[in-house]
């Protein structure tokens, strides 16, 4: 049985279908990352299983328990918001403490003064301290207790909200967007943290982002939406290497994949610029069709050599590699080149040169964007069509 | 060594420079806060002065001169049963109107934030007394208060409850018109209300939900009242402001009557500087009224301000 799963979820505001029929399961101590444009719904899925929102139609079970129609405080989830959402005029042991509290204490308890002298209450305050300022020295903030959110930085914050989160040991737990806050620096740090705190806690969880670098680099599985609709759900490397939609491919990997607009020809074959390729299966004849290829498995070589002939337009240099900007002469299509720097040693913008793909690496989506799995037979690039 | 020199020299010859137009950003500086320094002069600083002068002095209107008499204005002041009458008046009419306003207004302010449909039509609704003149709607008061003609006597005989002569007899009217005086304060405490609320970030009470806080009374402890503490504490520096300034009412619609019974402070120095024209005495009632105002001030501030601002 899985830890989470969400069975066909579909929210709307009025005319706008923000989620069209989502649905997604999450083994036990998964990370699963939700990554999309802004407006994808992603955070509306994430507020509907944390039960700030409703959905409209669906069902949300976790842990052999049915949500759907629960409220958020009996759903027994944790969430880290992008804001934090730390009570600014609560400490940050008070904030921390605040779940914890909210549980254990019953609201007479909890009163300021009259609660003080209900019996069994004070046990009980001695045990939320013990647990916050536990969780404070796992999470290095012990230092930190008695400062309010105001006087601390942003990380200071951010550590502070996992701690509230975690201090009780959910049964899920939710992340809206929690390093967008941070500058970059921090924000790689925190990545790895993260994802050890994740580790040791063993909950499952799903992370809301739209920096698909941190959830290729995060999650055991990402789900990437587009519009409302759960394109694809795969490990990172399969999301990477093997998208089942063009708006995934497009999606994820920096820098933007190179994609080619074509059309199957009578005969079946491909024509790309002035070649042709030949694939084994066949593709319906006059089809739409977009041919894909990363950047990476782009070579340049001198022209004359067999591939696509184009000219450089401008080269970024990054370091570790060297990002060449090129325009194809037959179509005027941009391509994008990512060559190790030893590689493009010699390139200058107004270059002309010839692009030679690695042909097991192109992909190929239907009109619909998605993918045709036709493309696994492309075997070489084959001759020329036009001398 | 050269170097050193070479790197000093232009330093040296800065300084005169430097100083010139340190002198002339000053004086841009004086010129630019000038008029706003000769405004309060004017018309703050030199009234609040003249006041405390002339309340050492036996001025009155009319009289071409005047000498000062020292404390015996403030000597008499002590002494005098209307003073002391319209003091006890004002406060009780403060602890009356400023608490209650304070409390309904929050409370209509909650209810018009969490209402969808009515909200703009509350929102005027509420804030129509405020927004109306006070003088033309004590009339419509009075009519509704009356003894015999009034409609809220009336209604109160229908169900067989003698009604009170409200604003005519001693032991009602200070109560009438603190009731009036809430009526037409709640619409103002809760505009502030609602501009504080529209501040608090939605996400706070997200995270309060899934903290646990189930009922909305969790909610409004954990979330809505802290951070509504900044809106309180000048909510509350108005209202008390507001209450003590308390007179249209009183002058309209009761004289201070019946028996002193509504006495109160603004409206006994009104009697006393433009009835009987005594400036002096009135000038030295007006610095016990600013003073009230002033430590009240300072207290709340001081005790209450640095708690609500994180």
């Amino acid at each position: 049985m899985s830890a989470l799963s969400i069975t066909n979820v579909t929210k709307s505001f009025g005319d706008n279908h923000i989620l069209k029929g989502i649905s997604l399961e999450a083994e036990a101590g998964e990370f699963i990352a939700l990554v999309g444009p802004s407006g994808c719904g992603k955070s509306t899925l994430l507020r509907i299983v944390a039960g700030l929102e409703g959905a409209d139609s669906g069902e949300i079970v976790a842990g052999g328990r049915d949500l759907t129609r629960l409220v958020a405080a009996e759903r027994n989830v944790a969430m880290v918001f992008q804001s934090y959402a730390l009570y600014p005029h609560l400490t940050a042991s008070q904030n921390i403490a605040v779940p914890l509290a909210m549980r254990n204490l019953t609201s007479m308890q909890r009163l300021p003064m009259i609660g003080s002298l209900l019996p069994g209450q004070k046990a009980i305050r001695k045990d939320i301290m013990r647990q916050v300022t536990d969780m404070a020295r796992s999470l290095k903030i012990d230092h930190l207790l008695d400062r309010k959110p105001g006087q601390m930085s942003g990380g200071q914050r951010q550590r502070v909200a996992l701690a509230r989160a975690m201090v009780r040991q959910p049964g899920l737990f939710l992340m809206d967007e929690p390093l967008s806050n941070l500058d970059a620096n921090l924000r790689v740090h925190a990545r790895g943290e993260i994802v050890d705190l994740h580790r040791r806690a063993g909950v499952p969880t799903l992370y809301v982002t739209h920096d698909q670098a941190e959830a290729l680099s995060m999650a055991d599985r990402v789900a990437v939406m587009m519009s409302g609709s759960l394109l694809q759900l795969a490990a990172p490397e399969v999301i990477y290497d093997d998208p089942a939609h063009i708006e995934v491919a497009k999606f994820v990997g920096q820098p933007r994949i190179n994609t080619i607009a074509s059309r199957v020809d009578a005969d079946g074959a491909v024509t790309l610029g002035t070649w042709r390729l030949q694939p084994h299966d066949t593709l319906a004849p006059g089809s739409d069709i977009t041919v894909a290829i990363r950047s990476e498995f782009l070579s340049i070589a001198d022209m004359g050599t067999p591939g696509l002939p184009a000219h450089i337009e401008r080269l970024e240099f990054l370091g570790s590699e060297v990002i060449v900007y090129t325009k194809l002469d037959a179509i005027g299509e941009s391509m994008v080149v990512k060559l190790a720097p030893s590689d493009a040693r010699g390139l200058v913008a107004g270059k002309p040169v010839t692009i030679v793909p690695q042909g097991e690496r192109l992909m190929v989506f239907g009109a619909d964007g998605a993918r045709l799995r036709a493309d696994l037979t492309f075997t070489t690039l084959l001759e020329r069509a036009h001398g | 060594m050269a170097d050193m020199t070479a790197i000093s020299l232009p330093v040296e010859k800065s300084r005169p420079i430097v100083n010139v137009s340190e002198r002339h950003e000053a004086r841009v500086a004086w010129m630019l806060a000038a008029p706003a320094m000769i405004l309060i002069v004017l018309f703050i600083v030199a009234p609040v002065v003249a006041v405390i002068t002339l309340g050492f002095t036996d001025f009155e209107l009319g009289y071409s001169t005047f000498k000062f008499v020292g404390f015996e204005n403030y000597a008499e002041l002590f002494g005098d049963r209307t003073f002391r009458q319209s003091l006890w008046n004002t406060a009780i009419y403060t602890a009356i109107v400023a608490p209650a306003s304070i409390l309904l207004g929050l409370g209509v302010a909650l209810l018009i934030e969490s209402e969808t449909v009515g909200r703009s039509f509350f929102r005027t609704a509420y804030f129509l007394p405020v927004a109306s003149l006070l003088v033309a709607m004590a009339t419509v008061w009075q009519y509704l208060l009356h003894p015999t003609i009034g409609p809220v006597n009336n209604l109160l005989n229908l169900i067989g409850l003698p009604g009170p002569n409200w604003l005519g007899s001693a032991s009602t009217v200070l109560y009438s018109l603190s009731m009036i005086g809430v009526w037409q304060t709640v619409g103002f405490n809760m505009i502030l209300f609602l501009a504080g609320l529209t501040a608090i970030p939605r996400d706070l009470y997200s995270a309060a939900e899934i903290d646990g806080a189930k009922s909305p009374i969790d909610r409004f402890f954990l979330v809505t009242l802290p951070m509504l503490g900044p809106t309180t504490v000048f909510v509350t520096t108005i209202s008390i402001i507001n209450a003590v300034k308390v007179f249209e009412t009183v002058k309209t619609l009761t004289e201070g009557g019946p028996n002193k019974a509504s006495e109160v402070l603004l409206f006994t120095i009104y009697q006393e500087g433009f009835v009987y024209l005594r400036v002096g005495y009135a000038s030295a009632m007006t610095v016990v009224f600013l003073a009230v105002l002033v430590v009240m001030m300072f207290a709340q501030y001081r005790l209450v301000d640095r708690k609500v601002h994180y």
